[in-house]
């Protein structure tokens, strides 16, 4: 392993790569802050130019670099703006917005590089030492796994809504699987849903989506209540965090680093359900008082997120590179980039091209140092955004909210949708509804039907429920994370009517 | 009936269309062969609807009982808010929908960011049209040639 190491010291720290990392986080962070761009588009733009460059170490760094640069810049706008970019930001915003909003970004800042960093690094660790070895594990998991794993971590979803709310995220998460069945599946190429409709054959937009659940309510609710934007006079200076709160957030990077990076390495998985597992679990072994801080502008909540979400990007990288197979949407598109420059990812590829594999590993650690060094001192001037007047800052983030939808598909019809579903969602948020679940639910459809069809094909019909013990077993799970709440619920409603308790 | 669970009511009409033609519309254009499958097209939704149904009556029956929280807008007096402006932004967006391909590019997007800001109540003009048409030319600039999206500039009748 030393000797790879070295090898893949000496590639990444070529003039040449050193500048890929750093130019490739640049782009990554400046476009990821945008809302409606995400990783998967910005690597779909870079991938001619990656290509062009004909080295493929050197490529690879260049789209990694991109990689965690967007879904570090995908937080900067999940917390400033609560647009996020990025399906995998989506649960930064539950905390690190309130924090932006109690005049505490610059805060909620640093919490998020410092996390994303500490996620990144010890994610690059573990991948150096566990590539070949957790290729074995993700072997174990059939697609009956998979089906029962994306079950369990939507009920999970469900489950930490709140007291009184377990139905309503229950009929959002359904909600989103109902729309992600609209259109053509992949396991079967009918058109579902459509209502004979043309625009509808490929299916809702996810942008578009996520844009009409997150942005569009979020900038009417700014226009019909208007409220002070930022801080006292906007100036971000309290960047630095109390020793108090960096002992608070440690043990939760510990944890999600790891949690998040092997969530990531099982395909399909990634960074969306391990930021949502991450902010979940960590909810849920918070003690009661810290609990309630959870939602409104909680460090700890902001920190698990981010730290699993990065962790789970560089987790991602160990099925791409040991086995070939993408994790990820984002890694099918680097896997295409690999094939292209005439590498063949695969069990293979560390002993044909160690250089490659190596100074991938190599340059994530570079590219982490990058992002904290580079992206700290630069915090106060990204935040600056929040001190553009409203008059101003609303228009832009409905322009960008139109663009994001627009730029994903060339077709106009997307933005009616968006604003169509934009005033639902709007409706739906006065009824204190919540919407992630509907994201989530829309993300997870796809795949989830795609594993469920697969299983039910290998068994001949629904027995590998109970013929697999790891099926039954994660699926078990979720029943209880759904009965548990909503039993304790109305034990505590009972409780209070003065009925005595069963025990 | 609170809102929430008028919308309950609608999101178990939504569930019952979609699981009727789950149930009842979609299994009968299938190709024999398909029909040996374990899994067909309409499997998937037949369980998602059944769930969906189960849910959204929770909700509807008030089976769970929510804590009342204080929202962030009452909707009951949406009146009271800035209504006027929220849905004249709504009918600025569906008309930047309308017009971005006959008009082109930079007129609807500088028309967007001038008009948003008007009916927000910025009357500055001597800041308000620099800064819309410096945000649409550099937009358009951005999208067209570092990332190489054709999008039309001008109408049609400009030559754009």
């Amino acid at each position: 392993m030393l000797e790879g190491l070295l090898i893949g010291l000496q590639t990444a720290l070529s003039v040449q790569n050193l500048l890929m990392v750093i130019g490739g986080c640049l782009i990554g962070t400046f476009i990821g802050m945008l809302p409606g761009l995400g990783p998967m588009s910005i690597i779909a733009i870079m991938i001619p130019v990656a290509i062009s460059m004909g080295d493929p170490s050197a490529a690879l760094i260049l789209l990694a670099g991109v990689y965690y640069g967007a879904i570090f810049g995908g937080s900067t706008s999940s917390i400033l703006l609560n647009a996020p970019g990025v399906a995998g930001t989506v649960a930064s915003s539950f905390d690190g917005y309130p924090m932006a909003r109690q005049g505490k970004a610059g805060k909620a800042l640093t919490v998020a590089a410092i996390a994303s960093f500490a996620g990144g690094t010890i994610g690059a660790l573990l991948l150096m030492v566990f590539a070949p070895a957790l290729s074995s594990v993700a072997l174990l998991f059939h697609s009956a796994e998979y089906f029962a794993l994306m079950v369990v971590g939507l009920s999970a979803i469900a489950a930490f809504a709140g007291t009184g709310q377990v139905a309503k995220a229950l009929v959002m998460t359904l909600l989103g699987l109902i729309m992600a069945t609209v259109g053509e599946g992949a396991l079967f190429n009918l058109p579902r849903f459509t209502m004979g409709i043309m625009d509808l054959q490929s299916g809702f937009g996810f942008i578009t989506l996520a844009m009409a659940m997150f942005a569009l309510p979020e900038a009417l609710f700014l226009v019909l209540k208007p409220k002070d934007l930022q801080g006292d006079d906007g100036e971000i200076k309290d960047l630095r965090i109390t020793g108090k709160e960096a002992k608070a957030i440690a043990p939760v990077i510990g944890r999600q680093s790891l949690q998040g990076f092997f969530i990531g390495v099982l395909p399909g998985a990634g960074a969306t359900i391990a930021s949502f597992l991450g902010y979940a679990v960590e909810r849920n072994i918070a003690p009661k008082k810290e609990q309630d801080e959870f939602g409104k502008g909680s460090v700890k909540g902001l920190a698990a997120p981010e730290t699993a979400n990065n962790a789970a990007c560089t987790g991602s990288f160990v099925p791409l590179l040991t086995l070939g197979i993408p994790g990820s949407g984002t890694t099918a598109i680097l896997l295409g980039a690999l094939i292209a420059l005439n590498v063949t990812p695969g069990p293979r590829l560390m002993v044909d091209e160690p250089q490659i594999f190596w100074a991938v590993i190599m340059s994530m650690f570079i590219g982490n140092l990058i992002l904290l060094v580079l992206n700290l001192p630069l915090i106060p001037y990204i935040a600056k955004i929040l001190t553009v007047p409203r008059n101003y800052l609303i228009p832009f983030i409905l322009f960008f909210t139109l663009m994001g939808a627009y730029i994903g598909q060339n077709n106009a019809t997307e933005l009616l949708i968006l604003v169509g579903f934009g005033i639902c969602a709007t409706a739906l948020k006065f009824a204190d509804y919540p919407l992630a679940p509907l994201l989530i639910g829309f993300i997870l459809g796809a795949m989830m039907e795609n594993n469920f069809a697969r299983s039910m094909q290998l068994y001949d019909g629904v027995s590998f429920v109970w013929e697999r013990p790891m099926t039954l077993g994660l699926l078990a799970i979720a029943v209880i994370l759904v009965a548990l709440p909503s039993y304790r619920a109305r034990r505590a409603k009972a409780r209070q009517d003065g009925i005595a308790d069963g025990d | 009936m609170a809102l929430d669970r008028w919308l309950a009511l609608v999101l178990l009409g939504i569930c019952l269309a979609y699981g009727y033609a789950a149930w009842f519309t979609m299994d009968a254009g299938l190709a024999p062969f398909m029909k040996r499958n374990p899994i067909w097209p309409s499997t998937f939704p037949k369980v998602l609807s059944v769930l969906g149904i189960i849910a959204a009556s929770v909700i509807l029956l008030g089976i769970e009982k929510a804590e009342p929280k204080a929202a962030d807008i009452d909707y009951r007096r949406l009146g009271e808010y800035n209504l006027g402006q929220a849905l004249l932004l709504l009918a600025l967006m569906v008309a930047y929908a309308l017009c971005l391909r006959p008009l082109g590019f930079l007129i609807s997007t500088s028309a967007l960011l001038i008009l948003g800001s008007f009916i927000l109540g910025e009357r500055k003009w001597h800041i308000m049209l620099p800064v819309a048409l410096i945000a649409a030319v550099s937009v358009w600039y951005l999208v067209q040639v570092v990332l190489g999206i054709y999008m039309r500039p001008l109408p049609g009748i400009l030559g754009g």
